[in-house]
């Protein structure tokens, strides 16, 4: 009698449509994650001078290369506007919201900048915010964004210190410091840039990749 | 199809009156004389039904406004002109009937100079059915090529086009309030009433808003005015409304409201062809209230885009206001190809206290930074703008502490302390 009707497959094994992924212009990220998903929360943490912001602003420059629309929601009004230029990042199509240090203002105005539609990459820079701030935002925020960027084709790129949105990222990644490079003369030393390592932790995968940059005077 | 109004010995203040009566039934008007409005009437017929429909329409609507007009329709323009003003009430034209009915009319409605005028009295010519007859050679010999342009007036055979004229748009609303008001909540309702009417203007005359300008008269006897400079032309009272609502909280009027004038700057409507394969951007309507919400949030000049100066002075931008590009047009982006260190900025920087007994630092200590020099590479000496109060000298250095991080540091010969830029991350 059950001949006839196609196969029936149980709700729980149902999974859902992967999500699009958007290339970050890093061979070693994109191969390790896939590249960001879109529509989802992508958290990016790690410590200080771990290679957070150069990878930001890769990603940035990438997406401004490609015509999308970008924001950098900076709690902390760290963006170097020079840097970005050394990244290659068209600052036109780049919008800069500095929050003046306000976690809470940061995430009003990532909420305002979702909402807005059209925009391709969304960071949300909470990086120099401290730990215990960071966990003090109820996880109702997190979801509140995720719901916001849910469904549409913008990634939604948060940077922290520590693992902070809970379940509402899709990707995690987190990023550890490594050596740095020097060369010159003890007393005629030149920076050339570090080395940083990456480490997928959702989801959790057990090899890491290492990036390689160098300083906008080596370049 | 055109119309003719004309209004005998209509006073100079109310021609604006007869112009406004004319223009509610055409776009296109030719002020003939002061006391005469001549309207184009082509194509409009679906809209306004025969020409004994449009005379019968145009004649209660001048009553309406208290004009005694003398209306004529016809199949030319002259002809509409010499009927209104030779046939009191309202004259209707057939085609191909124009000289008999232009027939009775005294030579005087030609408005021809008074010597002409003279010599056609002399000839003993009175109507234009008269002047018609005249053979048109011996016509010319004697009155010249106006001769005959008048006796084909005359013959309702003329042809000419109109010269219409250009009306000024002006696109403004008023309020003049019973009370004062003193909250935000009722300003904006009475406010939203103009936004509407200002928009439905608009879009009777196909046109959007690029500008809009706010004056409020205030109780104390001042004035609160408020320029909204729109990035593209928009016609959404939703979004004037919003606009207009974040900024007066921003920017509140100091004394209650006695008056509400609005006005805008037309422009014509923003026509966009997207792309199937462009990628998507903002709504620019939806972009300018996030940017005017963000600005609300934030503060005025911290949400934009950032332009570097031309200038040497470290971390030296302005931010001027965001309006992406189109997205067809080419990204200046570069890849640069890898990843490149960027600085992460403290922004003022951090005060520090360093150990340089050879004005090499050894030791650097800040609020969340500090430890034991373990690499250093400068100083790099960057000055400045020294003819200027605000001149600038430093010595920069690239450390890596031994807890572990890289920062910039410097330190200010002006005022002789060392701070911290920033940290490479």
């Amino acid at each position: 009698m059950l001949a006839g009707l196609p196969s029936l497959t149980p709700a729980a094994c149902l999974r859902p449509a992967e999500p699009e992924r958007l290339p970050t212009g890093l061979p070693q990220f994109d191969r390790l994650t896939g590249g960001l998903p879109c529509g989802a929360i992508t958290e990016l943490s790690g410590p200080a001078c771990s290679g957070r912001t150069s990878l930001i602003l890769t990603t940035l420059a990438a997406a401004t290369a490609r015509r999308q629309i970008c924001a950098l929601v900076d709690a902390t009004d760290a963006f170097d506007p020079s840097s970005a230029a050394a990244a290659g990042l068209d600052p036109d199509r780049l919008l800069w919201v500095r929050c003046g240090g306000d976690p809470e203002r940061a995430l009003k105005a990532a909420d305002r900048v979702v909402n807005a539609g059209g925009f391709g990459l969304i960071v949300v820079d909470l990086a120099d915010i401290a730990p215990r701030i960071l966990r003090r935002i109820p996880l109702v925020c997190w979801f509140r964004l995720r719901r916001a960027v849910e469904g549409t084709p913008a990634v939604l790129l948060v940077v922290t210190p520590q693992p902070s949105t809970g379940t509402c990222a899709s990707l995690l990644v987190e990023m550890k410091g490594g050596h740095t490079h020097w060369s010159g003369a003890p007393n005629a030393r030149l920076l050339q840039g570090g080395v940083f390592e990456l480490l997928p932790r959702k989801p959790i995968r057990p090899e890491t990749a290492r990036l390689q940059s160098r300083a906008q005077w080596m370049r | 199809m055109f119309a003719c109004l004309h209004v005998p010995g209509l006073p100079v203040s109310r021609q604006a009156v007869l112009l406004e009566c004319a223009a509610t039934f055409s776009p296109r008007l030719e002020q003939t004389a002061p006391e005469t409005v001549t309207l184009d009437m082509r194509g409009l017929e679906k809209l306004f039904g025969s020409p004994q429909r449009l005379a019968g329409r145009l004649a209660r609507r001048a009553a309406t406004l208290g004009l005694e007009a003398r209306i004529a329709v016809a199949a030319d323009p002259d002809t509409a002109l010499l009927a209104a003003r030779g046939l009191p009430g309202v004259t209707v034209v057939p085609p191909g009937c124009e000289a008999e009915v232009l027939a009775p009319l005294p030579v005087e409605v030609l408005d021809a100079p008074p010597e002409v005028a003279d010599t056609l009295c002399l000839w003993g010519i009175r109507t234009l059915e008269e002047l018609a007859a005249l053979p048109e050679k011996g016509l010319a010999e004697r009155l010249g090529t106006e001769g005959v342009r008048w006796q084909r007036l005359a013959r309702g055979k003329a042809h000419r086009s109109l010269t219409p004229i250009e009306r000024p748009a002006v696109f403004e609303e008023a309020l003049e309030l019973e009370h004062p008001v003193a909250l935000l909540e009722p300003l904006l309702f009475l406010l939203a009433r103009l936004i509407n009417r200002l928009c439905e203007q608009l879009r009777a005359h196909a046109l959007a808003a690029i500008e809009l300008h706010l004056r409020l008269r205030l109780e104390d006897g001042g004035e609160h005015a408020r320029a909204y400079r729109l990035p593209v032309p928009m016609r959404a009272p939703r979004a004037w409304l919003k606009l207009c609502q974040l900024d007066l909280e921003a920017h509140p009027p100091h004394a209650p409201v006695n008056a509400i004038r609005l006005s805008a700057q037309p422009a014509a409507p923003r026509s966009v062809q997207h792309g199937l394969f462009l990628p998507l951007t903002p709504d620019p309507e939806k972009l300018e209230l996030t940017l005017a919400r963000l600005t609300a949030l934030v503060g005025e000049d911290r949400a934009g885009a950032a332009e570097l100066l031309d200038t040497h002075r470290p971390d030296a931008f302005r931010l001027r206001r965001f309006a992406p590009p189109e997205p067809h047009r080419p990204s200046v982006a570069r890849r640069a190809g890898g990843v490149t260190l960027a600085l992460r900025l403290f922004r003022p920087p951090l005060p520090a206290r360093v150990e340089a007994p050879d004005g090499r630092p050894r030791v650097v200590l800040a609020q969340g930074v500090h430890g034991r020099v373990v690499e250093l590479a400068g100083p790099w000496r960057v000055s400045g703008d020294w003819w200027r109060a605000e001149a600038y000298a430093r010595e920069e250095f690239d450390v890596a502490l031994s807890g572990g991080g890289l920062y910039r540091i410097y330190r200010d010969l002006i005022r002789n302390g060392w701070f911290i830029a920033g940290s490479y991350d």
